[in-house]
């Protein structure tokens, strides 16, 4: 019933050599000129053609009048913006020209009643024919940054990274890639599988699973037909990588909706769940969690256990942290090894919490803060650290460049530019020594503070960005992080051997 | 039409899959019960069996803590006269009290979209108020029973309490294994189990023990899955 999965198909939608966007358009509110112009806008390499009734040239590129023009081997992916009844036409055209993948982001098929099911069934009947990899229709588009391709009808176009995402509903691609943009955690391969017509979300996760540019797949689902196919994809993809999956319609109030949206059947959410924790799938409560999650997975090491400790240099951030390591059911708050808390003593004046969380409680000198955090991070009885307080000193020290005392270069007529520079140096150090503390150690290394959000060009969470890592919001949006990365170790550990 | 099986019968066939019930006896008397009574030993509760008897508490079909071969037979007869020919009445069936604190339920059921499921969860009168439980799909690994219980909320239930020791987490997980063999295995004429109901599982000095049971089967439907509507309709995505 679906296509055969053959590499070479999906090598044509995410490395195409060539792209032609069939029914370009001059009008750039139209999904024929935004695709073109966000293939050009965003560095592809490859060729890039277009087709367009009356030849006309939209962006620079000088349109085909028909698909019939294009070179033979010229392209690999067509990108579909034609009207319904151009389209079988079209697919034959392709193949006869060797185009390996067909994106649809045409409307009018499965969603819109009996005729449009009708067409849709035709539509994968040719394409399975024909031996082309058919995407969507309805769908918004691909992107692929290996490729620097963004073939798609709506912004954004994100950093490159290991996440791929596979999605029932296009604006979820756009939602992950903006937290992409955001948090710099960065993306390989991204799909709106539209209506999902030949190719499912579980098809494209399985190319995932096998795709060296992935390391993270991340999926949207509303809709379930066959729970038992979903389920062999889910473990099959979970084996090999981790899978963060946000489903939609989890409640009845949300399967109403689903049911309007997609046309989907309730599930039970229940049966879901335990799914999910069968196959070793990991799954998200909101669409921040689960990028989270993924971005967590793509950039920190997996933990071998679920001893945390917390380092802060404030108390209270340490209480709540601490409350939220409690309530969580997978994680510990390892009471503080005798040996780590002696280390840590001839490190700090006698003030420090002497317990888990480590509150530095303001005794720290120029290097205490990296030098605990390699203490912490490297005693066997740790599996994982939650580190705060970062970017509070240039927090004040953007106040001082603002605040209109700051004076310009050659000039500091107050004398506190160096101080300035001084805590946004330091809070680099720290950022960048919790990365470094976290590879040699291949322990998690979490650092949290809302500074990421309020600020993001704060000294501390840029510094965490341009160590490829993610900033996170909040403490509890560490340990939810984190708590996701400790039950994948665990499920996997468990089933080993 | 899917049909249920008698408590009696869903005891056998949940049996063969190596869930344990106590030992019991279907009689057709009240002297007949007052005997088996005496074999099972004091205290004993005694129910009506039947084909078609779903609510038999709500019914008022069950009579706990009979204490005497007195009181056996007249609830014996008391049962047998409340019958109603939709019932389907069997006998009665004179089973041994089981006292604990502490109450689980497990079953099976055929989801529409994910087939045969398997289910554990906090058992007794809240348990619907209270929605402590956890599904995975059948067949199901020892680990993946060990796990559904780990999942349950209710953990402080499951350790020491009440001067009672933990829940053997062992013969819940073999009850579990038996379910999930029953739900995925058709029966010798092909039928299949649309649901099994071990409510309750009461847990005495430790051990859940299942004092009931209820066995649906599903329509054997023409050459599909019976029961398994696998027409999910989806249109599939939009933006």
């Amino acid at each position: 019933m679906r296509p055969a999965l053959d590499p070479r198909s999906y090598r044509s939608l995410f490395e195409p050599e060539g792209v032609v966007v069939a029914g370009a358009s001059t009008h750039p509110g139209k999904f024929g000129f935004v695709s073109l112009h966000n293939i050009l806008a965003n560095g592809y390499r490859g060729r890039v053609y277009a087709t367009n009734r009356d030849g006309a040239t939209v962006l620079g590129v000088e349109c085909l009048r028909s698909l019939e023009e294009l070179p033979e081997g010229a392209a690999d992916l067509l990108f579909v913006c034609t009207p319904k009844a151009a389209n079988e036409e079209l697919l034959r055209v392709a193949a006869s020209k060797g185009i390996g993948a067909a994106f649809l982001t045409t409307a009018g098929y499965g969603e819109s009643g009996e005729q449009g099911r009708l067409d849709e069934t035709a539509l994968v009947d040719l394409a399975e024919d024909l031996g082309i990899l058919l995407v969507g229709p309805n769908g918004q588009g691909v992107v692929s940054t290996p490729a620097s391709l963004c073939a798609q009808i709506v912004a954004p176009y994100p950093p490159a990274g290991g996440i791929s995402v596979a999605s029932q509903s296009g604006n979820f691609v756009s939602s992950f890639l903006n937290w992409s943009c955001a948090t710099g955690v960065g993306i390989s391969r991204a799909v709106s599988a539209g209506n999902a017509a030949a190719t499912g979300v579980p098809d494209l996760l399985r190319f995932y699973a096998r795709d060296p540019a992935s390391s993270v797949a991340l999926a949207y689902i509303e809709g379930i037909e066959d729970g038992r196919a979903v389920a062999e994809a889910f473990g099959e993809v979970a084996s090999e990588m981790p899978l963060v999956v946000l489903k939609g319609g989890a409640t009845p109030g949300g399967a109403r909706a689903a049911a309007s949206h997609t046309g989907s059947l309730a599930s039970d959410d229940r049966t879901f769940d335990g799914m999910c924790a069968q196959t070793g799938a990991t799954r998200a409560a909101s669409v921040e969690e689960a990028f989270e999650a993924a971005a967590t997975f793509a950039t920190q090491p997996l933990p071998t256990g679920n001893r945390v400790v917390v380092m802060t240099t404030a108390g209270g951030w340490g209480v709540v942290t601490a409350d939220a390591l409690t309530r969580h059911r997978d994680l510990e708050l390892v009471p503080l090894p005798e040996d780590l808390r002696a280390g840590i003593d001839e490190l700090l004046p006698p003030r420090w919490s002497r317990n888990n969380p480590v509150d530095l409680a303001g005794g720290e000198t120029r290097d205490t803060i990296p030098q605990v955090l390699e203490l912490i991070a490297s005693h066997p009885e740790v599996d994982a650290v939650i580190h705060l307080g970062l970017g509070i000193q240039s927090n004040q020290a953007r106040m001082m460049r603002e605040g209109g005392f700051f004076g310009s270069e050659g000039d500091d007529p107050h004398g506190i530019q160096r101080i300035v520079a001084y805590h946004e140096r330091q809070d680099e150090r720290f950022a960048a020594a919790a990365a470094e503390v976290s590879e040699r150690t291949g322990k998690p290394v979490l650092s949290a503070t809302e500074l990421a959000v309020a600020f993001p060009d704060n000294a501390g969470p840029a510094a965490v960005r341009r160590a490829g890592r993610l900033c996170y919001p909040s403490a509890d949006r560490a340990v939810t992080a984190l708590g996701h990365l400790v039950r994948r170790a665990e499920h996997l550990r468990r089933r080993a051997g | 039409m899917s049909r249920t099986l008698s408590e009696a019968e869903s005891k056998k066939l949940l049996e063969s899959h190596g869930v344990q019930f106590l030992p019991e006896e279907l009689v057709s008397g009240p002297d007949e019960a007052a005997a088996a009574a005496q074999r099972l030993g004091f205290p004993v509760v005694a129910k009506l069996c039947g084909d078609n008897i779903a609510h038999k508490t709500e019914r008022g079909l069950v009579r706990l803590g009979l204490n005497s071969a007195e009181a056996v037979s007249a609830a014996t007869r008391e049962l047998l006269d409340a019958a109603v020919p939709g019932d389907s009445a069997l006998g009665v069936l004179v089973a041994p009290m089981v006292d604990g604190d502490r109450e689980l339920i497990a079953g099976a059921n055929r989801d529409a979209q994910f087939g045969p499921t398997v289910l554990v969860g906090v058992g007794g009168v809240l348990a619907e108020a209270i929605e402590d439980v956890a599904v995975r799909l059948a067949p199901i690994t020892p680990l993946d029973a060990r796990e559904m219980v780990e999942q349950l909320g209710a953990q402080r239930l499951l350790g020491e309490f009440r001067g009672e020791p933990p829940v053997d987490v062992d013969v819940l997980v073999g009850i579990l294994m038996a379910l999930s063999a029953a739900v995925t295995e058709p029966l010798p004429d092909g039928s299949l189990i649309a649901s099994v109901d071990l409510n309750p599982l009461i847990v005495h000095r430790g051990r859940p023990v299942p004092v009931d049971a209820l066995v649906e089967l599903a329509d054997p439907g023409p050459g599909t899955a019976a029961g398994a509507s696998g027409a999910a309709t989806s249109g599939g995505g939009r933006r």
